[in-house]
């Protein structure tokens, strides 16, 4: 018999697979995702040409695929398990594949949920038309709720509509959502600024939803300012104007400070209302920007400089009227922390000349309407005590969703807010315990469809990220409603989303059919598998056919086998191509599509 | 059924000592049946060659037919390779080897190839003390005609069909070293921590190196009443000893047991230690291999590990005293310096 010696204190237990969050985490890019939506799902029907079905996959979960398809944080992308199998890899695009599915659909209006003629009598008001908003109001219109949404703009869409400029997400696009949502018999206030809560509460309202972002955009205090004022504009602000059309013009020298997305907009914006020597000044590194990446590329390729580690001292004046910044020179230095400080170069200071300056250096929550004294009380920050799972207020009627709940965030995780407010609105009017939450829909289907045949396409293509095609600059610079991303078309959107490795595609192990062969360990192209005696994880994981270094991604265990050993599956770099499946004589390994749903408040008394 | 292996590997793999990644030294995606043990003794291949850091093109591979014989095709795609004649491996290696002394010649077979149709080259092949390594890979039947008993079944066997094998097998190791071979090992494709370091020793012997490797048939045999199947070869293992293959310079890390170890000394530098020795066995001591073969062959067990190995092996072109140069890089007026040379070769005998 073998002799293999076992450990016997702490060794890893066998990996519990109904655990609906063991799987779900081996998606990266669906578990990375706020609103969590079925990525590989939706991919693979882009691929098949099902662009319907795909668009309704993410509409289900995201409620906003033509604008996420353009504008999404992408927190998807970073986590993707594409990026990390080489170091040539990037990740799937898989936020522009989303557009593919939102630009190539066929009419979806009808497979749009039914909304009931007869309402089940209880009225919802939601404060603020934003992401956050509409999505409660997509779930529970359905359910026959009355629904009453006020907004303080013209039109419904809240921050989408006000910050980002119609170059990256065109007007059309936006209202079409939009009014997916609306159409559902949402009673509209527009141009309704809500001044007071307690106006609101005394109103027959069952419950209230607050979704207002996070709608004070941060000034500047330096010496100058207020002489400066006609030409100082607050970010968001400036953006706003120029959707709503109040501001059509800027000055020929544009200075905009900060490095977040909302000043990459905002220079960008500047290009095209006749700004032509735009710069954008950070004070700190250019590595710490917070912008995403590819924004800060679209603003440098349309000749936007970005000067960095130079804080502004003071906004000079000449006659009354701004004529430029200036600026100090700083080094980073970084503590063991890794705390920065900014410590003064001793270089002279310089000054900038400008016609116009943006400040985009954040904003802030601002809740100046909700009266303190009725019973919602407010914490750090002043953002509102919430809590964490249902958004519920210390007012048990009043919800929180969106930038409003913990500060500024982005669309996706509005939306992932609003779905989850929405189960807690919908619990609490059927007078039910707003913690008593439905578990997620989860689902594993074997993929086999012959002897060695699958479902999905297995095979590994080598494709490189591609590119996605933009309009000439010279014709995007004159017009800010020329979008200037052109999407991927569907022969190249075809070939991005080949790069998908199928990671919902998982490889589900049964214990008592393996003859430990070594198939599946020989075959692995990525040396994931493993048969060996038990052991602590941190041991294991030094001693796995490739070592386990990545510690975020889990390790798949086995019972115990006949020899006494285990099998051991590191998740990190699985290629999902069934190789090991194909391979096993006993189809102890599967294929199996794993599709995990959060349950959305229609479910909730199914 | 995928046809092409995805190109990407493990990020953080490392490379070998001259540079070489595991990937450079695997093959084609195998055909063999799913679980063969084949493609276990193939990757077992693979592993040892990236850890030795061969060159992949200072190694051929040769085969005969078979279900054996179509592994190299999965294994070393940068070697040379010769898919040779049913049976007729070992002459094309005496030929491939006479040419040019400089390669390393790893020849696969199976029990088909070698101890049926291939038993006169076989034999002949050991007498000689070609510098090669010889795998069986030994399953007990042809797999490829549909599992009929070969040669190596054990008598008493049951095949899949149900019927039991009325003739005695051929043992192949048992046979190797009646013949006198310098390097005689057995493993079993499902224990690699064996199969590696006993392929590598193999690699490093100077002369022919002999592993017969119980591979199952998971098509054909491997059912209850089988001698040759993952299970019944589990229950009846048993090994000499623990074998570890210690490269040329490296340090040794483990510590051994007094009168419990052996370290056997190999031409290149290498080294074979063995623990936990079986009694009454010493490695250089053929008669002791012959009598603990046998010995387990009395009691049922499946007797692995390395049985002999003789560290003064000269092989063949020592054994001829060839010249240093292999032929093959040697010009025409070297290899034929013409009459006058031959006629004072002859005069030289007169």
């Amino acid at each position: 018999m073998y002799n293999y010696k076992l450990s016997k204190n702490k060794i890893l237990k066998p990996t519990d697979i109904r655990d609906p969050e063991y799987f779900h985490k081996v998606v990266d890019c669906q578990y990375a995702c706020p609103a969590h939506t079925p990525v590989p799902e939706y991919i693979r029907l882009i691929a098949a040409e099902r662009y319907t079905e795909a668009y309704m996959i993410n509409w289900e979960s995201n409620v906003f695929p033509g604008v996420l398809g353009r504008t999404c944080d992408r927190p998807c992308e970073p986590a993707c398990r594409r990026g990390r199998i080489s170091d040539e890899e990037e990740p799937v695009a898989i936020c522009r594949l989303k557009r593919v599915a939102a630009d190539n659909k066929s009419e979806v209006k009808h497979l749009m949920p039914q909304i009931p003629e007869q309402k089940n009598g209880k009225k919802i008001a939601l404060i603020g038309g934003g992401p956050a908003s509409l999505t409660v109001a997509r779930d529970l219109a359905p359910l026959g709720y009355e629904i009453h949404l006020y907004d303080e703009w013209p039109a419904g869409g809240g921050m989408m509509r006000t910050q980002i400029p119609a170059f990256r997400l065109p007007i059309e696009v936006l209202d079409e959502e939009v009014n997916y949502i609306l159409n559902m018999g949402v009673h509209t206030h527009f141009n309704h600024y809500v001044s007071s809560m307690r106006e609101i509460l005394e109103k027959d309202y069952d419950a209230v939803f607050v979704g207002t972002g996070a709608p004070r955009g941060r000034d500047l205090k330096l010496p100058g300012r207020e002489e400066a004022d006609a030409n100082v504009h607050i970010g968001i602000e400036f953006l706003a104007s120029v959707a709503f059309e109040h501001l059509e013009k800027v000055g020929k020298k544009v200075i905009v400070l900060g490095g977040g997305n909302t000043a990459m907009d905002c220079c960008r914006t500047s290009r095209r209302l006749g700004g032509e020597d735009v710069k954008v000044v950070v004070r700190s590194p250019f590595k710490d920007m917070k912008a995403s990446p590819w924004e800060i590329e679209d603003a440098q390729r349309e000749d936007i400089p970005i000067l960095n580690n130079m804080p502004p001292k003071e906004f000079v004046i000449e006659d009354g009227k701004l004529k430029g910044v200036l600026f100090g020179k700083v080094r980073a230095e970084y503590d063991e922390n890794g705390r920065r400080k900014l410590i003064p170069t001793g270089e002279p200071d310089e000054f900038i000349a400008c016609d116009d300056v943006m400040i985009a250096i954040g904003q802030d929550n601002a809740f100046p309407w909700i009266e303190r004294d009725l019973g919602i009380e407010f914490g750090k920050w002043d953002l509102p005590v919430l809590d964490k799972v249902s958004f519920q207020s210390t007012l048990p009627k009043v919800f929180f969703g969106g930038d409003a709940a913990f500060g500024p965030e982005n669309v996706i995780t509005a939306v992932a807010h609003g779905h989850q407010a929405a189960i807690s609105i919908h619990l609490f009017c059927q007078g039910d315990d707003v913690m008593n939450r439905p578990a997620p829909m989860t689902n594993l289907v074997s993929q086999k469809m012959g002897i060695h045949e699958w479902i999905y396409d297995s095979p590994v293509v080598d494709d490189t990220r591609f590119q996605v095609p933009h309009e000439d600059k010279v014709i995007s610079l004159k017009d800010r409603k020329i979008e200037v991303e052109l999407g991927f078309d569907e022969a190249l959107g075809f070939k991005e989303a080949q790069r998908c490795l199928n990671c919902d595609v998982q490889t589900v192990f049964t214990t008592s059919s393996c003859i430990e062969c070594d198939a599946c360990m020989d075959v692995c192209p990525t040396s994931c598998i493993t048969f060996t005696t038990n052991g602590e994880e941190e041991d294991l994981r030094a001693r796995l056919s490739a070592p386990a270094e990545n510690l975020s991604q889990s390790l798949y265990v086995s019972e115990a086998l006949p020899t006494t050993r285990v099998m051991i599956k590191d998740e990190d770099v699985c290629l999902h191509c069934g190789l090991c499946a194909e391979r096993c004589p006993t189809s102890a390994w599967d294929m199996q599509k794993y599709l995990y749903n959060v349950t959305k408040a229609e479910k909730c008394y199914q | 059924m995928s046809y092409i292996k995805p190109t990407f590997r493990h990020p953080t793999l490392p490379k070998n000592k001259i540079g070489f990644a595991k990937a450079d030294y695997e093959g084609k995606i195998s055909t063999l049946c799913a679980g063969c043990g084949h493609d276990s003794i193939s990757a077992s291949i693979v592993q040892a060659c990236y850890e030795m850091a061969v060159e992949p093109h200072k190694l051929a591979k040769l085969s005969g037919i078979g279900c054996s014989s179509k592994t190299p095709t999965y294994f070393l795609d940068n070697s040379h390779g010769f898919n040779s004649v049913h049976g007729r491996m070992p002459s094309v290696t005496t030929g491939a080897y006479m040419a040019n002394r400089d390669l390393i010649y790893l020849g696969v077979s199976g029990d088909g190839d070698t101890a049926s149709i291939g038993m006169g080259q076989f034999v002949h092949a050991i007498r000689r003390n070609l510098n090669m390594v010889y795998i069986v890979m030994n399953n007990g039947c042809y797999g490829l005609t549909k599992g009929q008993d070969s040669a190596t079944a054990d008598y008493g066997s049951i095949s899949k069909a149900g019927s039991k094998n009325m003739f005695q097998a051929i043992d192949l190791a048992g046979m190797a070293l009646e013949l006198g071979a310098t390097f005689v090992g057995r493993s079993f494709s499902g224990d690699k921590s064996q199969l590696v370091p006993m392929i590598k020793a193999a690699i490093s012997h100077p002369g022919f190196a002999f592993l017969d490797v119980i591979s199952p048939c998971v098509t054909f045999n491997n059912n209850n009443g089988s001698t040759k199947s993952y299970d019944f070869v589990r229950e009846h293992i048993e090994a000499t000893a623990a074998i570890d293959y210690v490269p040329p310079k490296a340090q040794i890390s483990v510590a051994y047991a007094e009168g419990q170890s052996a370290e056997v000394k190999l031409h290149d530098g290498s080294s074979i230690h063995l623990s936990k020795l079986a009694p009454h066995w010493n490695p250089s001591d053929r008669n002791s291999a012959v009598n603990r073969l046998q010995a387990a062959k009395t009691k049922g067990e499946v007797l692995t590990g390395l049985l002999y190995i003789d560290p003064e092996s000269q092989d063949l072109h020592e054994l001829q005293n060839t010249v240093g140069t292999p032929l093959n890089q040697m010009g025409e007026s070297e290899l034929c310096p013409g009459n006058e040379a031959l006629d004072s070769i002859n005069s030289s005998f007169r």
